[in-house]
């Protein structure tokens, strides 16, 4: 597999700030590469960097084989992008918006045309191609920055958190694009906050933190890299004293997560069995009870969390 | 280098289609030069071909600056700026693009003068250098407009005031109202450092048969304002644009 992004010690101050703090990956292609990581994390910086919007303190960014720093052009013809804060322009039609998009891709005329009918229409905007963008909804206006990324057919997409702020269906929309990109052999980097979507659509993620890179590996691995976070979830009819649980052979942590009580575990079968000679022997009847393996949220939270 | 000026045409017709009809576009760029030329011509008696020539210079003047400056500011308030940014196009390509946005209207708006003088009988004695020269001023006055809006700023209401404090001394110390040749020498000297003297100088050129420089010089000048203004416009807005996001 060919890398399509190669990330080298890329840094960015802004004035004593350091944003991003010589961070290293690459990303292969055909593959969505999720980027995660807590609000002001460096996410967007990096994307913009990525994208050539904005220099890097140092380090380099390469996309497709272009060196950003001496082949900006090339490289950004390679690209599409939307923004994390982005706008159409809001005094032009949504079919104006997308000629002009494609206009600056030096997209042909005929080929723009054409991809503006079909993108419209997936996105569901085609009946209303025609009106200025500032009559549109929040969700209209994200589905055409979205449509517009994909005016100039890029090898690589750029979303910055693309579902935020948007109803299920039309996330479900996005996330389903994403799908559909990368059955044709595109390369996605996503920035998210929804660790379910980023599970769901990801064959790999970063986690970065204060700026720098926390782990890189696909979903599944991180689960199981940071272990000893297999839970059982259990609740009963009655209140129950904590302390007794916690007691039981086995348990590493317990939990209180609303009615439940999340019992952390490396033998799962043996608390199970514990639990129900506990709510045997103190007359408990058990309302729910699940195994539970850890959720790239877990892992989230615990690449993140503070000292 | 051709797709840049393919991609910078692009951007000049999305600037006609959203900026032309603006408030600050209309109120600074055609009506301002109206009541400004009102207010010093009534009850002057000089002759029409010398008033024309003086009103033409304003109103390139205003119009070619009104346009680029509003650019920038409302662009970054409305968030567009950062898909251009990621886009494969130079900010040298955007710049151009707002200057030819701001040539076409100055252009355009400069004709209404030309037909009123050809309405009250003024014949226009050189069409061939007063076309350059207006083509030539929209460009220079266009690539000025552009240094106003490279301050990172998203209130257009900023930007109009500081091109407003430039603008005006530019008009007082520029021969529009006197002629060069009656000024005294420091009148002169300052008259020489106002690019709107010299497009004023070619119009009289053009509608009286004789100016006070020689046509190469207003030409020349004209050139030389031209480009420092988008150099120093391009690295302005190099330095600005990251600032905007
Ligand atoms: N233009 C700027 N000037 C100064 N500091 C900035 C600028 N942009 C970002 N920062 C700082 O850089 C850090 C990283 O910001 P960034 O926007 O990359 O975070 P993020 O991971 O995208 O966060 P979020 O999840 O909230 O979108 C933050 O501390 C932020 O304050
Ligand atoms: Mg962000």
């Amino acid at each position: 597999m060919k890398n399509v992004i190669e990330v080298k010690e890329l840094t960015k101050h802004y004035n004593g700030l350091t944003a991003v703090d010589h961070i290293n990956f690459e990303v292969e292609e055909g593959e969505v590469f999720g980027f995660l990581g807590p609000n002001g994390a460096g996410k967007t910086t990096t994307v913009r960097m990525l994208t050539g919007v904005i220099k890097p303190s140092s380090g380099s960014v390469s996309v497709m084989g272009f060196d950003l720093g001496r082949h900006p052009i090339r490289a950004k013809e390679t690209m599409g992008v939307v923004p994390e804060l982005s706008n159409a322009y809001t005094e032009l039609s949504a079919w104006n918006n997308l000629q002009f998009t494609a206009e600056l891709y030096g997209v042909p005329k005929r080929e723009a045309k054409s991809r503006a009918e079909e993108l419209l229409t997936k996105f569901d905007l085609y009946d209303r191609k025609d009106h200025k963008v500032k009559t549109f909804s929040k969700g209209m206006k994200q589905k055409l920055v979205t449509a517009m990324s994909l005016m100039n057919d890029p090898d690589i997409l750029f979303l910055d958190e693309p579902t935020s702020g948007l109803d299920v269906r039309s996330a479900r929309l996005i996330k389903e694009m994403v799908r559909e990109l990368r059955d044709t052999g595109k390369t996605i980097f996503l920035t998210t906050h929804y660790m379910d979507e980023a599970s769901q659509l990801c064959n790999r993620v970063a986690i970065i933190n204060h700026g720098q890179i926390a782990a890189i590996d696909a979903p599944e691995k991180l689960k199981v890299r940071i272990g000893g976070l297999q839970y059982v979830e259990v609740s009963f009819t009655a209140p129950v004293d904590v302390s007794d649980l916690r007691a039981m052979a086995g348990i590493a942590g317990v939990r209180m997560s609303g009615d439940k009580i999340q019992l952390y575990t490396d033998e799962p079968d043996r608390t199970i069995r514990g639990l129900v000679d506990y709510s045997r022997s103190f007359n408990l009847e058990i309302v729910t009870l699940n195994t539970l393996t850890p959720t790239l949220e877990d892992v989230f939270v615990k690449l993140t969390e503070e000292e | 280098m051709i797709d840049q000026m393919r991609r910078a045409y692009a951007i000049a017709k999305k600037d006609v289609r959203i900026y032309y009809l603006k408030g600050p576009v209309i109120i600074f760029g055609v009506l301002s030069p109206a009541f400004l030329f009102l207010a010093f011509m009534i009850g002057r008696d000089l002759p029409i071909d010398f008033l024309l020539a003086g009103l033409l210079g304003m109103t390139i003047f205003f119009t070619s600056t009104s346009v680029a400056p509003v650019i920038a500011p409302t662009e970054t308030q409305t968030r567009n700026l950062e898909r251009l940014a990621a886009a494969p196009i130079s900010v040298t390509t955007i710049l151009f693009g707002d200057v030819l946005a701001s040539v076409l209207f100055g252009i355009a708006i400069s004709l209404v003068p030309i037909l009123l003088g050809m309405a009250l009988g003024v014949t226009i004695m050189h069409p061939f250098i007063l076309a350059l020269g207006i083509v030539l001023a929209a460009f220079c006055f266009s690539a000025m407009g552009l240094i106003f809006s490279s301050a990172p700023t998203s209130m257009t209401s900023t930007v109009m005031m500081l091109s407003m404090m430039v603008k005006f001394p530019l008009v007082f110390i520029s021969g529009i109202f006197i002629p060069v040749q009656e000024l005294p020498s420091w009148g002169q000297a300052l008259a020489s450092l106002s690019p709107l003297t010299y497009i004023t100088d070619l119009c009289r050129y053009s509608f009286q048969g004789a100016g006070y420089y020689p046509v190469m010089v207003d030409i020349g000048a004209l050139l030389v304002f031209l480009a420092v203004f988008m150099v120093i416009a391009i690295k302005l807005h190099e330095r600005s644009l990251p600032k905007r996001l």
